[in-house]
């Protein structure tokens, strides 16, 4: 008895419209955001992560828009990510409904931001996204940095050291993703999940990689995460938010079923 | 005369969420989101919920008078839901931002659960967030129709402790057993996110709109 784990489905949406292909059989439109994350409830995530791609500026009307839609039919937390830099940009996401916001490379760019954050609207609201990528040899000792853009651009900054500085600034929660393993479907990146979830004292997500249910289970058990965040897996329909549960739960982890 | 739910908004974040879920499960009640003291007083049913630390939230209260609609709520019988940081408003003291006298509705206090932690020995992450499980520490309308050890959304640093036992409508385990829900008469305060607890915090909040002190 106690904390479950977590499974997080996560949402790309691009000007109101998901995009990545959600493949539901029964489905009445899979670009609805509303309607994937309704489906998502229904089926038993714990959360769901709403990441916004939308490159215009008017799109962000659309995305706040988006989420009060979803905020208003789907009781369960949501986060929303993507192109997050000023602090007005944050309440106006809380005020539509999001329960979490998640920053990138605007923390990147002026740690200070996450700080005022923390301050302003509390721990509880700020997740940090740290996209890192190995880059020590084989024979070194392993080493991560962060890089933006997409995984092109490196900034220098050691992974597990930014993980730390970000919770000491009032992260209340870290998505790490490793940009070695998204989109491969060879799993999490377990040293790396390992190395930061022990280093940080708040709950870590992992995410970048899921191919299959065990990958769920290394997450947790190996890499030490509180929470699975997947999107293809799910989009997909290869498995079903239930089916991991039970996998998980049948592999001795605590879950919400 | 169509009921009127206030849900006190004193500048501290997500109400919309408090607000969405109450619509979702009201038959026929007003939701109103409203800051004024008179509103609050006016309300058939008044529900507290708060995001944020402790220091801003009792400052604003103070600020405002709506501290005393509160105490006033309290005293004429109504029903008053606290949700999360309301909750530990509505208790005596916080330990929060260096100390904090709270309302005092309750004459628990609320600690740390870091520090509380450090005594177990097992590290585990602060804040307290995601799913954890109910129990329930006594019959109660509230609790109608949601399993004994149903799963609630937490996310939380601080938690109440030294609450009396029969005060104490619900314990949640998180390296230690710490009051997950407070009631005392017609005032009823949980630590979760009701509002986020999918069909078991619909069914406390639909619960909370029929409840009859």
């Amino acid at each position: 008895m106690g904390l479950a784990k977590r499974i997080i489905p996560c949402l790309d949406v691009d000007d109101g419209r998901v995009v990545k292909g959600v493949q539901f059989v029964d489905i009445r439109d899979a670009g609805d955001p509303v309607e994937v994350a309704k489906r998502y409830n229904d089926a038993g995530a714990d959360e769901i992560t709403f990441l916004d791609i939308t490159a215009s500026h008017e799109g962000r009307d659309t995305t706040l828009h988006t989420v009060e839609q979803i905020a208003s039919q789907v009781f369960i937390p949501l986060t929303v990510g993507g192109g997050v830099r000023t602090l007005e940009d944050i309440r106006n996401l809380l005020n539509a409904g999001a329960d979490k916001v998640g920053i990138n490379s605007a923390a990147v760019h002026n740690p200070e931001f996450v700080r005022e954050a923390a301050e302003r609207f509390g721990s509880q609201c700020i997740v940090v996204a740290i996209d890192a990528k190995k880059v020590s040899a084989e024979s070194e000792p392993n080493r991560w940095e962060i890089f933006t853009h997409g995984g092109r651009k490196p900034t220098g900054l050691d992974a597990v050291e930014w993980a730390k500085r970000m919770t000491d600034y009032g992260a209340g929660e870290i998505l790490l993703t490793s940009m070695d393993r998204d989109g491969t479907k060879n799993g999490f990146d377990i040293a790396l999940t390992r190395a930061i979830s022990d280093a940080v004292p708040v709950p870590v997500i992992a995410s970048g990689g899921v191919g299959n249910l065990q990958h769920l289970v290394d997450g947790v058990i190996q890499g030490g995460a509180d929470a699975v965040l997947a999107a293809s897996i799910f989009h997909f329909a290869e498995y079903t938010v239930a089916d991991a549960k039970r996998y998980m739960q049948n592999a001795g982890i605590e879950m919400r079923l | 005369m169509t009921e009127v739910v206030a849900v006190i908004d004193y500048g501290m974040g997500n109400l919309h969420s408090a607000s969405k879920a109450l619509e979702k499960v009201a038959s026929g009640q007003t939701i109103l989101i409203t800051s004024d003291p008179d509103q609050v007083r006016a309300a058939d049913r008044v529900v507290f919920p708060g995001v944020g630390a402790i220091r801003d939230c009792i400052a604003v209260l103070r600020d405002t008078g709506l501290d005393q609609a509160i105490h006033d709520v309290v005293a004429a019988g109504k029903p008053l839901l606290g949700i999360c940081v309301g909750m530990q408003a509505l208790l005596a003291r916080s330990e929060e931002n260096n100390g904090i006298d709270c309302l005092g509705v309750f004459s628990g206090q609320v600690s740390f659960l870091g520090e509380m932690l450090g005594e177990t020995g097992n590290k585990l992450k602060v804040p307290h967030m995601g799913w954890n499980q109910v129990q329930q520490g006594m019959a109660h309308p509230m609790w109608a129709g949601i399993a004994d050890n149903a799963r609630f959304y937490f996310v939380h640093s601080y938690c109440a402790t030294d609450v009396p036992e029969s005060e104490v409508a619900g314990y949640c385990d998180y390296g230690r057993r710490f009051a997950a829900a407070v009631t005392r008469d017609n005032v009823f305060a949980v630590q979760f996110h009701p509002e986020k607890s999918a069909d078991a915090g619909l069914t406390l909040l639909e619960n909370f709109l029929r409840w009859q002190p």
